[in-house]
């Protein structure tokens, strides 16, 4: 129930400036509203990252409680989304260095592959290759499929391709330099799509 | 215009960030390219059935387990 009305327009200002403003005063129904708008997006990075469902439901909340915390730190010159996407990657990275202890995580590290580089399997999509796959079989590859890409791969794919983030908030989010985002992206593209044509190739029979 | 180059634009293709004179090259090679004209389609196709597809879903009673437990924490200053 809110009782403040939110000012839209005056110089254009994001509608999460005025929650996160509320928030700091005290009004926890307003931070309610901003966990309620990402947690989606939040629950959805970090079970990429961790590949853990468990994982992926603490995460979750442990990036909602520190950025509770941090809330007086939230410069507004960046997006309050960007900046919750940034806690939720390193709470995801934290949570993957607990599990595999030992074995360092690390996004920063280059792989080496020239899978997709040069794309080779170059048969079309059949017009509608969803068709030909029910909903929880077309998410069960989907899954596979990026599950198989090395980690800084998919990490770059999520935040720029699926959740919408610019080249350069990925790069900030990830403590990347432009041009790696850019060259793990075109890779990361490159070998989902590869990957994804085993399934989703014309066939020979319907070919028309 | 050789396919390397091509695939090495990908992305400035697929995210609309090129000038007018190399797109005018891009769409040069396509034309004559079916490999590249298939890998530009496919990888569109790509990106956008990860957008479409909901595949980590948050189902309501654990988001809503979630939530209450991230809210009562917040309350007590946490
Ligand atoms: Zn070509």
């Amino acid at each position: 129930m809110s009782t403040i009305q939110t000012i839209a327009g005056e110089n254009e200002q994001h509608p999460d400036v005025a929650l996160v403003e509320r928030a700091r005063a005290g009004d926890v129904s307003a931070y309610d509203t901003l966990v309620r708008k990402y947690d989606r997006q939040v629950f959805r990075i970090a079970q990429h990252i961790t590949q853990n469902r468990e994982d992926a439901e603490d995460v979750m909340q442990d990036a909602f409680l520190k950025a509770y915390e941090k809330l007086e730190q939230f410069q507004g010159n960046s997006k309050f989304y960007t900046w919750l996407v940034r806690i939720a990657v390193n709470e995801s990275l934290m949570r993957l260095r607990k599990r595999r202890t030992g074995k360092m995580v690390s996004i920063d590290e280059d792989v080496e592959t020239d899978e997709g580089s040069v794309p080779r399997d170059l048969a079309d999509w059949s017009p509608d290759p969803e068709q030909n796959y029910n909903q929880s079989e077309l998410a069960e590859i989907l899954r596979k499929t990026i599950q198989g890409l090395p980690q800084g791969f998919r990490i770059v794919f999520v935040l720029r391709d699926v959740e919408g983030l610019s080249t350069e908030e990925t790069a900030e989010t990830l403590g990347l330099s432009i041009p790696a985002v850019k060259s793990r992206l075109l890779r990361a593209r490159l070998q989902l799509r590869e990957r994804l044509s085993r399934y989703f190739r014309r066939k020979k029979g319907d070919e028309k | 215009m050789t396919c390397s180059e091509f695939i090495a634009l990908l992305d400035d293709l697929i995210d609309d960030s090129v000038s007018p004179e190399i797109r005018a090259d891009l769409q040069n090679h396509l034309q004559g390219c079916e490999h590249c004209e298939v890998t530009l389609n496919t990888t569109r196709k790509t990106i956008e059935i990860y957008r479409s597809h909901e595949i980590y879903d948050l189902p309501s009673n654990l988001r809503e387990r979630l939530h209450a437990a991230i809210m009562a924490r917040c309350k007590k200053g946490c």
